[in-house]
């Protein structure tokens, strides 16, 4: 209990200061995290939409290798890209180990499938919903491909929101292929692991603190951006 | 202030000049003495030391694949091993530290009596007192692992837990389980959550923990910085390296001493 309440003294004091550490650590958090949702958005999201309207032989096994990827541990992925990445792995000669791009190629495998899984599964609604009338007015691939991912945008939406939650949050790839270094590699979740390793559960608990606001902020401000969820709309 | 937030956001993701990489011990940067040297290595030579902070095993796999300049390390068989398989170019000697046995304040096993370490661990291994060994490979695991040995005690059953984590790691799941643990003493006296827990056994020759530094092999991975893994381990074994180490102190207690030969 005494812990919990001076994690809260703690999250209050490190944001009222503005603590330039925890400014640095949560801007790379974000940099982080937000390029690998973007990236991961630009291959996922056509690819749910693709999936949806495009009738091919392996679809099904396509889909459903697709679902179960949702579930890749992220700490196998960490150990994957990290061999992939060190200097006696087969793109050790790009120097990338250790370093912020690194961490997003990790967080990029991570949250692609779950982007686009997602986006699959709207879009195929939607798709039955449109077919008829796109395929009457003799819509290109294309045309519908791009139909769909605008009038399914807050599905869409909600795909970006479920990645950026899973890429902020996740640490075990992150720690294995950013190695946690102080000023370079250090992010939100690698500092809340490092300091419960101090025993320091007060600070470990304040930066958890500031992670969920962040996340909170992330996901409202996007809302609004989308304008979703307000009055006369849904 | 939102502008600004947002103008960081878009700034290239850094990348410093004049960096390199250590890997380090746990037990090296928990005791918080990596926070005085390297703002004065910085200021001293201009480079930015990056730390990974890893076990021993973990910090030589790094060095042997040429992910790290240079580790600092206490495992000497181990590094030995290193240098021969020609993944180091050398071995130095920079300073040490001791370690302690943590168990619970009422001392269950009544450790504190023993005459050295072995019988310290003997009377833990015969109590069955729950004991948490780090088993993660780590300078502090080969260590407890030699100490058993040289009790003549081969550690296991239910009352021996390997958790493979870190030495904060370790003390935590130890002072959950009102176990003893083998820790070095900068990461004991650091440690944030002492709850019930304090020093049951020290000061045996035995226990000594010596620190050294190996630059990795630019023969064998042509892209090391060996230039500035030479520069830093000038500086390691400079009198200002030597007065911050033997001058840093917690709660009183000098945790380091500076042994490096010039």
């Amino acid at each position: 209990m005494d812990d919990l309440i001076a994690g809260l003294a703690a999250a209050f004091r490190l944001i009222v200061t503005a603590d330039p550490e925890l400014i640095e650590i949560s801007i790379r958090s974000l940099q982080v995290t937000l390029t690998a949702v973007a990236i991961g958005c630009l291959l996922g999201l056509p690819l749910g939409a693709w999936l949806a309207v495009r009738r091919f032989r392996w679809r099904r096994g396509v889909i459903a290798t697709l679902n179960a990827l949702i579930g890749l541990p992220p700490v196998v992925v960490g150990l994957v890209v990290y061999l992939m990445l060190s200097r006696s792995g087969p793109f050790g000669v790009l120097g990338l180990l250790f370093t912020p791009t690194a961490m997003i190629i990790a967080q990029v495998i991570i949250v692609t499938p779950l982007v686009a899984s997602i986006a699959h599964q709207a879009m195929r609604e939607l798709w039955a919903e449109y077919h008829d009338l796109l395929i009457s007015m003799n819509a290109t691939k294309t045309q519908r491909i791009l139909t769909l991912l605008i009038d399914g945008r807050r599905a869409l939406l909600l795909a970006a929101l479920a990645g950026f939650g899973r890429a902020i949050g996740e640490v075990g790839a992150i720690m294995i292929v950013g190695g946690n270094i102080d000023g370079a590699t250090r992010v939100l979740t690698t500092a809340i692991a490092l300091e419960t390793g101090r025993g320091d559960f007060a600070l470990a608990l304040g930066l958890g603190i500031v992670l969920i606001v962040l996340s909170l902020l992330i996901s409202g401000a996007s809302h609004w951006a989308m304008r979703t969820e307000r009055q006369g709309r849904w | 202030m939102i502008r600004a937030f947002i103008l960081a956001l878009l700034m290239p993701l850094a990348v410093q000049a004049d960096t390199m990489r250590m890997a380090v011990t746990t037990s090296f940067n928990n005791s918080g003495l990596a926070d005085v040297l390297l703002p004065a290595i910085e200021a001293d030579t201009g480079l930015q030391v990056q730390l990974l902070v890893v076990g021993t095993g973990q910090a030589l796999r790094l060095g042997a694949a040429g992910d790290v300049d240079a580790v600092l390390v206490h495992s000497r068989t181990a590094e030995e091993a290193f240098v021969a398989e020609g993944s180091g170019t050398h071995r130095r000697e920079i300073m040490y530290n001791d370690f302690v046995v943590v168990g619970p304040v009422d001392d269950p096993a009544g450790a504190s009596d023993a005459a050295t370490a072995a019988d310290a661990l003997t009377r833990i291994s015969e109590t069955a007192a729950p004991f948490v060994s780090r088993g993660d490979d780590s300078g502090t695991h080969k260590a407890e692992l030699r100490l058993w040995d040289s009790a003549g005690i081969a550690p296991e059953g239910d009352w021996y837990r390997p958790v493979g984590a870190g030495m904060g790691a370790a003390l935590n799941t130890a002072a959950g389980m009102g176990a003893y643990v083998l820790s070095d003493r900068a990461s004991w006296l650091n440690f944030g959550n002492k709850d019930g827990m304090a020093i049951a056994f020290q000061g045996d020759p035995v226990l000594f923990n010596q620190y050294a530094y190996l630059p990795v092999n630019p023969a064998k991975h042509d892209h090391v910085k060996a230039e500035a893994a030479a520069r830093l381990e000038d500086w390691l074994v400079s009198p200002k390296a030597q007065a911050l180490i033997d001058g840093y102190r917690i709660a009183g207690e000098q945790l380091f001493t500076f042994n490096a030969q010039r």
